[in-house]
Protein backbone atom coordinates (compact mmCIF):
# COMPACT_ATOMS: atom_id res chain seq x y z
CA UNK A 1 0.00 0.00 0.00
CA UNK A 2 2.95 2.12 -0.82
CA UNK A 3 1.51 3.35 -4.07
CA UNK A 4 -0.90 5.31 -2.99
CA UNK A 5 1.20 7.88 -1.00
CA UNK A 6 3.76 8.29 -3.76
CA UNK A 7 4.38 11.76 -4.38
CA UNK A 8 3.22 13.62 -7.79
CA UNK A 9 4.61 16.77 -8.40
CA UNK A 10 1.91 19.16 -10.70
CA UNK A 11 3.10 19.15 -13.69
CA UNK A 12 5.73 16.50 -13.58
CA UNK A 13 4.58 14.18 -16.36
CA UNK A 14 4.35 16.83 -19.32
CA UNK A 15 7.63 19.01 -18.32
CA UNK A 16 7.07 22.25 -20.09
CA UNK A 17 7.21 26.27 -19.17
CA UNK A 18 5.26 27.03 -16.15
CA UNK A 19 2.00 27.87 -16.51
CA UNK A 20 -0.18 31.22 -17.15
CA UNK A 21 -3.19 32.49 -16.86
CA UNK A 22 -4.89 32.05 -20.31
CA UNK A 23 -6.17 35.30 -22.09
CA UNK A 24 -8.69 36.29 -23.93
CA UNK A 25 -10.93 32.95 -24.11
CA UNK A 26 -13.27 32.24 -26.67
CA UNK A 27 -16.78 31.43 -25.04
CA UNK A 28 -17.18 28.25 -27.11
CA UNK A 29 -14.65 26.63 -28.44
CA UNK A 30 -10.90 26.13 -28.79
CA UNK A 31 -8.50 24.23 -28.12
CA UNK A 32 -9.84 20.89 -26.04
CA UNK A 33 -7.92 19.58 -23.62
CA UNK A 34 -6.30 16.18 -25.06
CA UNK A 35 -8.01 13.61 -22.94
CA UNK A 36 -10.90 14.28 -24.79
CA UNK A 37 -9.61 12.68 -28.43
CA UNK A 38 -8.15 10.07 -25.94
CA UNK A 39 -11.43 9.49 -24.33
CA UNK A 40 -13.39 9.10 -27.99
CA UNK A 41 -10.76 7.11 -29.63
CA UNK A 42 -10.99 4.71 -26.10
CA UNK A 43 -14.89 4.71 -25.62
CA UNK A 44 -16.12 5.47 -29.29
CA UNK A 45 -19.75 5.66 -28.61
CA UNK A 46 -19.68 6.34 -24.92
CA UNK A 47 -18.70 9.49 -25.71
CA UNK A 48 -21.97 11.91 -26.32
CA UNK A 49 -20.37 14.69 -27.00
CA UNK A 50 -17.22 17.21 -26.26
CA UNK A 51 -17.74 20.78 -25.47
CA UNK A 52 -15.53 23.37 -24.99
CA UNK A 53 -16.45 26.19 -22.99
CA UNK A 54 -14.47 29.26 -21.96
CA UNK A 55 -11.10 26.89 -22.45
CA UNK A 56 -12.61 24.32 -20.47
CA UNK A 57 -13.84 20.87 -21.75
CA UNK A 58 -17.02 18.89 -20.94
CA UNK A 59 -17.46 15.65 -21.93
CA UNK A 60 -20.68 13.59 -21.94
CA UNK A 61 -20.45 10.72 -21.39
CA UNK A 62 -22.61 7.80 -21.29
CA UNK A 63 -24.64 6.59 -18.36
CA UNK A 64 -23.35 2.67 -18.79
CA UNK A 65 -20.18 3.39 -19.35
CA UNK A 66 -19.28 6.38 -16.35
CA UNK A 67 -17.70 4.21 -14.38
CA UNK A 68 -15.55 2.82 -17.23
CA UNK A 69 -14.33 6.27 -18.37
CA UNK A 70 -13.39 7.81 -14.37
CA UNK A 71 -11.66 4.46 -13.71
CA UNK A 72 -9.55 4.99 -16.73
CA UNK A 73 -8.66 8.19 -16.50
CA UNK A 74 -7.64 7.64 -13.50
CA UNK A 75 -5.69 4.50 -14.43
CA UNK A 76 -4.27 5.14 -17.55
CA UNK A 77 -0.76 6.31 -17.55
CA UNK A 78 -1.13 8.55 -20.35
CA UNK A 79 -3.89 10.50 -18.13
CA UNK A 80 -3.74 9.43 -14.95
CA UNK A 81 -6.50 11.96 -13.41
CA UNK A 82 -5.96 11.49 -9.42
CA UNK A 83 -8.03 14.45 -7.85
CA UNK A 84 -11.82 14.12 -7.58
CA UNK A 85 -12.50 17.72 -7.09
CA UNK A 86 -16.47 18.22 -6.82
CA UNK A 87 -19.43 15.72 -7.78
CA UNK A 88 -22.44 17.61 -8.54
CA UNK A 89 -25.65 18.21 -10.54
CA UNK A 90 -27.11 20.69 -12.15
CA UNK A 91 -30.86 21.19 -13.03
CA UNK A 92 -32.33 23.49 -15.54
CA UNK A 93 -35.17 25.42 -15.31
CA UNK A 94 -36.22 24.17 -18.99
CA UNK A 95 -38.33 20.66 -18.35
CA UNK A 96 -37.10 19.75 -21.52
CA UNK A 97 -33.32 20.16 -20.69
CA UNK A 98 -32.01 16.69 -18.55
CA UNK A 99 -30.31 16.53 -15.66
CA UNK A 100 -26.90 16.38 -14.97
CA UNK A 101 -24.40 15.30 -13.03
CA UNK A 102 -20.87 16.10 -13.00
CA UNK A 103 -17.71 15.07 -11.89
CA UNK A 104 -14.66 17.58 -12.30
CA UNK A 105 -11.44 15.60 -12.64
CA UNK A 106 -8.37 17.36 -12.42
CA UNK A 107 -4.87 15.13 -13.31
CA UNK A 108 -1.90 16.81 -11.26
CA UNK A 109 0.84 15.40 -13.56
CA UNK A 110 -0.20 16.39 -16.74
CA UNK A 111 -1.70 19.71 -15.30
CA UNK A 112 -4.93 18.86 -16.73
CA UNK A 113 -8.70 19.55 -15.89
CA UNK A 114 -11.25 17.69 -17.29
CA UNK A 115 -15.21 17.88 -16.62
CA UNK A 116 -17.03 14.98 -16.88
CA UNK A 117 -20.82 14.88 -17.62
CA UNK A 118 -23.97 12.53 -17.37
CA UNK A 119 -27.20 13.55 -18.72
CA UNK A 120 -30.36 11.97 -16.94
CA UNK A 121 -33.43 13.00 -18.87
CA UNK A 122 -36.77 14.37 -16.99
CA UNK A 123 -38.98 12.48 -18.57
CA UNK A 124 -40.14 10.42 -15.94
CA UNK A 125 -39.14 7.13 -17.35
CA UNK A 126 -35.61 7.42 -16.18
CA UNK A 127 -34.32 6.52 -12.83
CA UNK A 128 -32.14 9.02 -11.47
CA UNK A 129 -29.02 6.71 -11.09
CA UNK A 130 -25.55 6.80 -11.83
CA UNK A 131 -22.69 4.74 -11.02
CA UNK A 132 -20.44 5.98 -7.41
CA UNK A 133 -16.80 6.25 -8.66
CA UNK A 134 -16.27 5.86 -4.51
CA UNK A 135 -14.36 2.99 -5.09
CA UNK A 136 -11.82 4.63 -7.52
CA UNK A 137 -11.74 7.91 -5.60
CA UNK A 138 -12.56 7.33 -1.86
CA UNK A 139 -13.15 11.05 -1.45
CA UNK A 140 -16.19 11.16 -3.56
CA UNK A 141 -17.78 9.49 -0.31
CA UNK A 142 -19.41 12.77 0.89
CA UNK A 143 -19.37 14.54 -2.38
CA UNK A 144 -21.91 11.84 -3.46
CA UNK A 145 -23.39 11.91 -0.65
CA UNK A 146 -24.33 15.93 -0.61
CA UNK A 147 -25.13 15.23 -4.18
CA UNK A 148 -28.18 12.59 -3.18
CA UNK A 149 -28.86 15.00 -0.30
CA UNK A 150 -29.21 18.20 -2.49
CA UNK A 151 -30.66 16.16 -5.45
CA UNK A 152 -32.03 12.85 -5.26
CA UNK A 153 -29.88 11.06 -7.33
CA UNK A 154 -28.84 7.73 -5.91
CA UNK A 155 -25.09 6.67 -6.40
CA UNK A 156 -25.22 2.60 -7.10
CA UNK A 157 -22.68 1.37 -5.38
CA UNK A 158 -21.83 3.91 -3.05
CA UNK A 159 -21.16 2.31 0.58
CA UNK A 160 -22.79 4.56 2.71
CA UNK A 161 -25.68 6.98 0.78
CA UNK A 162 -27.66 8.97 3.54
CA UNK A 163 -27.98 12.72 3.83
CA UNK A 164 -25.48 14.94 4.96
CA UNK A 165 -26.23 17.94 4.90
CA UNK A 166 -30.10 17.51 6.05
CA UNK A 167 -30.62 15.71 9.17
CA UNK A 168 -31.43 11.83 8.37
CA UNK A 169 -35.08 12.08 9.06
CA UNK A 170 -35.84 14.40 6.32
CA UNK A 171 -38.00 13.95 4.16
CA UNK A 172 -39.39 17.08 2.54
CA UNK A 173 -37.60 16.15 -0.51
CA UNK A 174 -34.91 16.83 -2.25
CA UNK A 175 -34.00 21.19 -1.87
CA UNK A 176 -32.23 22.18 -4.80
CA UNK A 177 -34.33 20.32 -7.18
CA UNK A 178 -36.12 23.08 -9.34
CA UNK A 179 -39.78 21.95 -7.86
CA UNK A 180 -38.72 22.53 -4.49
CA UNK A 181 -40.59 25.46 -2.90
CA UNK A 182 -38.06 27.95 -1.12
CA UNK A 183 -39.73 27.26 2.20
CA UNK A 184 -39.84 23.74 1.88
CA UNK A 185 -43.05 21.84 1.38
CA UNK A 186 -44.28 21.89 5.03
CA UNK A 187 -45.70 24.64 7.22
CA UNK A 188 -43.54 26.00 9.87
CA UNK A 189 -44.33 25.18 12.46
CA UNK A 190 -44.30 21.37 11.12
CA UNK A 191 -40.92 22.04 9.75
CA UNK A 192 -39.40 22.91 13.69
CA UNK A 193 -41.77 20.15 14.94
CA UNK A 194 -39.52 17.69 13.25
CA UNK A 195 -36.34 19.36 13.53
CA UNK A 196 -36.60 19.25 17.24
CA UNK A 197 -38.16 15.80 17.46
CA UNK A 198 -34.52 15.09 15.64
CA UNK A 199 -32.56 13.53 18.36
CA UNK A 200 -28.58 14.22 16.94
CA UNK A 201 -27.29 12.03 19.52
CA UNK A 202 -29.14 9.05 18.70
CA UNK A 203 -27.14 8.80 15.43
CA UNK A 204 -23.84 10.07 15.47
CA UNK A 205 -21.69 8.66 17.69
CA UNK A 206 -17.86 9.59 18.45
CA UNK A 207 -16.44 5.75 17.04
CA UNK A 208 -17.95 7.78 13.97
CA UNK A 209 -15.69 10.33 13.72
CA UNK A 210 -12.49 8.38 14.61
CA UNK A 211 -9.27 8.14 13.01
CA UNK A 212 -8.48 4.79 14.38
CA UNK A 213 -9.41 2.90 11.47
CA UNK A 214 -7.71 4.76 9.30
CA UNK A 215 -4.59 4.01 11.46
CA UNK A 216 -3.41 0.91 8.78
CA UNK A 217 -3.35 2.57 5.93
CA UNK A 218 -0.94 5.35 6.71
CA UNK A 219 2.56 4.83 5.24
CA UNK A 220 4.77 2.77 7.28
CA UNK A 221 6.63 5.29 7.98
CA UNK A 222 3.93 7.66 9.44
CA UNK A 223 2.37 4.78 11.87
CA UNK A 224 5.95 3.98 13.49
CA UNK A 225 5.95 7.87 14.35
CA UNK A 226 2.68 7.56 15.42
CA UNK A 227 3.14 4.65 17.31
CA UNK A 228 6.38 6.25 19.40
CA UNK A 229 3.90 9.42 19.84
CA UNK A 230 5.99 11.72 18.57
CA UNK A 231 4.38 14.84 17.15
CA UNK A 232 5.10 16.99 14.75
CA UNK A 233 3.97 20.39 13.13
CA UNK A 234 3.38 22.09 16.42
CA UNK B 1 -24.50 50.98 38.49
CA UNK B 2 -23.10 50.24 41.79
CA UNK B 3 -24.82 50.72 45.31
CA UNK B 4 -26.73 54.06 44.13
CA UNK B 5 -30.48 54.79 43.89
CA UNK B 6 -32.57 53.24 41.11
CA UNK B 7 -32.78 55.29 38.24
CA UNK B 8 -36.44 58.12 39.61
CA UNK B 9 -38.68 56.93 36.92
CA UNK B 10 -38.10 53.10 38.16
CA UNK B 11 -41.51 52.05 39.71
CA UNK B 12 -39.38 50.29 42.40
CA UNK B 13 -41.70 50.90 45.83
CA UNK B 14 -44.42 51.71 43.91
CA UNK B 15 -45.36 48.20 42.54
CA UNK B 16 -44.23 46.38 45.38
CA UNK B 17 -46.12 48.47 47.97
CA UNK B 18 -49.31 46.95 47.86
CA UNK B 19 -47.88 43.20 47.89
CA UNK B 20 -47.20 43.37 51.77
CA UNK B 21 -43.69 42.97 51.34
CA UNK B 22 -41.68 43.63 53.49
CA UNK B 23 -38.90 46.25 53.54
CA UNK B 24 -36.31 43.76 54.18
CA UNK B 25 -37.72 41.77 51.34
CA UNK B 26 -37.54 44.70 48.87
CA UNK B 27 -33.98 45.23 49.45
CA UNK B 28 -32.29 41.96 49.71
CA UNK B 29 -34.50 42.08 46.06
CA UNK B 30 -32.32 45.23 45.65
CA UNK B 31 -29.12 43.23 47.07
CA UNK B 32 -29.56 39.92 44.91
CA UNK B 33 -30.69 41.85 41.94
CA UNK B 34 -27.68 43.69 41.97
CA UNK B 35 -25.51 41.41 42.31
CA UNK B 36 -27.06 39.07 39.74
CA UNK B 37 -26.87 41.82 37.06
CA UNK B 38 -23.66 42.79 37.47
CA UNK B 39 -22.15 39.17 37.00
CA UNK B 40 -24.28 37.82 34.06
CA UNK B 41 -21.91 34.96 32.48
CA UNK B 42 -23.00 34.92 28.85
CA UNK B 43 -23.28 31.46 27.16
CA UNK B 44 -22.03 32.37 23.78
CA UNK B 45 -23.92 30.50 20.88
CA UNK B 46 -22.26 31.90 17.54
CA UNK B 47 -23.16 30.73 14.41
CA UNK B 48 -22.54 33.33 11.84
CA UNK B 49 -21.61 37.15 11.71
CA UNK B 50 -23.06 38.13 14.57
CA UNK B 51 -20.41 36.35 16.51
CA UNK B 52 -17.47 37.93 15.10
CA UNK B 53 -19.74 41.14 16.34
CA UNK B 54 -19.43 39.49 19.81
CA UNK B 55 -15.95 38.86 19.89
CA UNK B 56 -15.75 42.48 19.29
CA UNK B 57 -17.39 43.37 21.97
CA UNK B 58 -15.76 41.24 24.16
CA UNK B 59 -12.58 42.62 23.50
CA UNK B 60 -10.94 45.61 25.01
CA UNK B 61 -12.31 47.77 22.70
CA UNK B 62 -15.85 47.67 24.06
CA UNK B 63 -15.09 45.73 26.99
CA UNK B 64 -17.87 43.45 28.08
CA UNK B 65 -16.02 43.16 31.18
CA UNK B 66 -16.96 46.48 32.60
CA UNK B 67 -21.11 45.20 32.78
CA UNK B 68 -19.33 42.19 34.76
CA UNK B 69 -19.41 39.70 31.36
CA UNK B 70 -15.92 38.84 31.10
CA UNK B 71 -16.45 35.09 31.82
CA UNK B 72 -17.53 33.58 28.69
CA UNK B 73 -19.32 30.67 29.62
CA UNK B 74 -18.63 27.52 27.21
CA UNK B 75 -20.89 24.92 29.34
CA UNK B 76 -23.92 26.06 29.69
CA UNK B 77 -24.30 24.44 33.11
CA UNK B 78 -22.55 27.68 34.74
CA UNK B 79 -23.97 30.29 32.31
CA UNK B 80 -26.74 32.52 32.95
CA UNK B 81 -27.06 34.44 29.57
CA UNK B 82 -27.69 32.38 26.19
CA UNK B 83 -26.67 34.79 23.69
CA UNK B 84 -27.68 33.44 20.48
CA UNK B 85 -25.34 35.08 17.80
CA UNK B 86 -26.00 33.99 14.20
CA UNK B 87 -28.46 32.31 12.04
CA UNK B 88 -29.49 28.48 13.40
CA UNK B 89 -30.15 26.37 10.54
CA UNK B 90 -33.36 23.52 11.60
CA UNK B 91 -30.32 21.01 12.28
CA UNK B 92 -28.85 23.03 15.15
CA UNK B 93 -31.85 23.29 16.67
CA UNK B 94 -32.40 20.03 18.83
CA UNK B 95 -29.04 21.30 19.88
CA UNK B 96 -29.77 24.69 20.59
CA UNK B 97 -33.00 23.43 22.66
CA UNK B 98 -30.62 20.99 24.71
CA UNK B 99 -28.25 24.27 25.52
CA UNK B 100 -31.18 26.05 26.80
CA UNK B 101 -32.26 22.89 28.58
CA UNK B 102 -28.93 22.27 30.45
CA UNK B 103 -28.81 25.65 31.56
CA UNK B 104 -29.72 26.60 35.31
CA UNK B 105 -32.06 28.99 36.56
CA UNK B 106 -32.10 32.13 36.82
CA UNK B 107 -31.32 32.38 32.99
CA UNK B 108 -31.88 34.78 30.38
CA UNK B 109 -31.80 34.93 26.48
CA UNK B 110 -30.06 37.33 24.60
CA UNK B 111 -31.11 36.61 20.66
CA UNK B 112 -28.64 38.43 18.55
CA UNK B 113 -29.40 40.00 15.52
CA UNK B 114 -31.92 39.83 12.47
CA UNK B 115 -31.29 36.30 11.46
CA UNK B 116 -31.60 35.08 14.91
CA UNK B 117 -34.49 37.20 15.92
CA UNK B 118 -36.56 36.33 12.40
CA UNK B 119 -34.44 34.67 10.40
CA UNK B 120 -33.45 37.06 8.68
CA UNK B 121 -32.80 37.38 5.10
CA UNK B 122 -32.71 33.73 5.12
CA UNK B 123 -36.47 32.82 4.34
CA UNK B 124 -36.14 29.46 3.15
CA UNK B 125 -36.26 25.84 3.74
CA UNK B 126 -33.26 25.37 6.45
CA UNK B 127 -33.18 27.92 8.79
CA UNK B 128 -35.05 28.43 11.80
CA UNK B 129 -37.53 31.71 11.27
CA UNK B 130 -36.44 33.13 14.97
CA UNK B 131 -35.14 31.06 17.70
CA UNK B 132 -37.63 32.50 20.17
CA UNK B 133 -39.55 29.04 18.29
CA UNK B 134 -37.06 27.09 19.80
CA UNK B 135 -36.31 28.91 23.31
CA UNK B 136 -37.71 32.05 25.50
CA UNK B 137 -35.80 35.15 24.84
CA UNK B 138 -35.75 38.21 26.85
CA UNK B 139 -33.93 40.64 24.77
CA UNK B 140 -33.95 40.75 20.96
CA UNK B 141 -31.03 43.23 19.50
CA UNK B 142 -31.46 44.06 16.19
CA UNK B 143 -28.96 44.01 13.56
CA UNK B 144 -27.04 43.05 10.44
CA UNK B 145 -25.07 42.23 12.12
CA UNK B 146 -25.22 44.48 15.33
CA UNK B 147 -22.80 46.49 16.59
CA UNK B 148 -21.11 46.11 19.51
CA UNK B 149 -22.97 49.42 20.87
CA UNK B 150 -26.28 47.36 20.37
CA UNK B 151 -25.49 44.45 21.88
CA UNK B 152 -24.12 45.90 24.68
CA UNK B 153 -27.41 48.10 24.80
CA UNK B 154 -29.30 45.21 24.82
CA UNK B 155 -27.26 43.70 27.85
CA UNK B 156 -27.98 47.15 29.45
CA UNK B 157 -31.85 46.40 29.04
CA UNK B 158 -31.49 43.17 30.46
CA UNK B 159 -30.06 43.86 33.23
CA UNK B 160 -32.45 46.78 33.96
CA UNK B 161 -35.00 43.44 33.47
CA UNK B 162 -32.80 41.53 36.35
CA UNK B 163 -32.97 44.57 38.44
CA UNK B 164 -36.92 44.34 38.26
CA UNK B 165 -37.44 40.98 39.37
CA UNK B 166 -38.89 40.11 42.71
CA UNK B 167 -38.05 37.16 45.08
CA UNK B 168 -42.12 37.01 45.81
CA UNK B 169 -43.01 36.20 42.45
CA UNK B 170 -41.82 32.76 42.03
CA UNK B 171 -43.06 32.67 38.76
CA UNK B 172 -40.01 34.33 36.78
CA UNK B 173 -37.66 31.44 38.23
CA UNK B 174 -40.59 28.43 36.81
CA UNK B 175 -38.73 26.31 34.04
CA UNK B 176 -41.20 26.72 31.06
CA UNK B 177 -41.70 23.84 29.44
CA UNK B 178 -42.79 23.68 25.68
CA UNK B 179 -46.09 21.75 24.81
CA UNK B 180 -46.27 18.39 25.26
CA UNK B 181 -47.65 18.02 22.13
CA UNK B 182 -45.97 19.99 19.37
CA UNK B 183 -42.60 20.28 21.59
CA UNK B 184 -42.62 24.11 20.88
CA UNK B 185 -43.26 27.64 23.30
CA UNK B 186 -45.66 29.10 21.13
CA UNK B 187 -49.00 27.49 19.60
CA UNK B 188 -48.13 26.05 16.09
CA UNK B 189 -50.76 28.71 14.37
CA UNK B 190 -48.90 31.51 16.06
CA UNK B 191 -45.78 30.39 14.26
CA UNK B 192 -47.04 29.11 10.96
CA UNK B 193 -48.76 33.20 11.11
CA UNK B 194 -45.46 35.02 12.03
CA UNK B 195 -43.28 33.09 9.40
CA UNK B 196 -45.56 34.28 6.80
CA UNK B 197 -43.77 36.03 3.97
CA UNK B 198 -43.99 39.40 4.07
CA UNK B 199 -42.11 42.31 2.26
CA UNK B 200 -40.54 41.53 -1.02
CA UNK B 201 -40.06 37.91 0.03
CA UNK B 202 -43.90 37.59 -0.73
CA UNK B 203 -42.73 38.23 -4.73
CA UNK B 204 -40.34 35.26 -4.56
CA UNK B 205 -41.46 32.01 -6.48
CA UNK B 206 -42.83 29.04 -4.49
CA UNK B 207 -41.88 26.28 -6.80
CA UNK B 208 -39.74 28.09 -9.23
CA UNK B 209 -41.54 26.56 -12.58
Amino acid sequence: MSAPFSVVLPGSAAPGPAPATPRHLPNRGGPANPSADALRARFEGGITRVEVIWGETNVYVDRALLFDVVQWLHDDASQRYDYLSDVTAVEYRDPEQPLEVVWHLRSLPYRRFLRVKVELPKDGTTLLEVPSVWSVYKGADWLERECYDMFGIRFVGHPDLRRILMWEQYHEGYPLRKDFPLRGRFGRAEQLRQALAANPEARYSMEELTVAQAFEDLPEAMRARLQTGERTGE
Amino acid sequence: MGLSARPADTPARADTAGSGESWVATRLDFLVNWGRAGSLWPMPFGTACCAIEFMATAASRFDLARFGMERMSFSPRQADVLICAGRVPFKLAPVLRRIWQQMPQPKWCISMGACASSGGMFDNYAVVQGIDTIIPVDVYVPGCPPRPEGLLYGILMLQEKVKRERMSDTSLRNEMDPDPKSGLYIPPAAIDELSEPFGNSVHQTRSGL
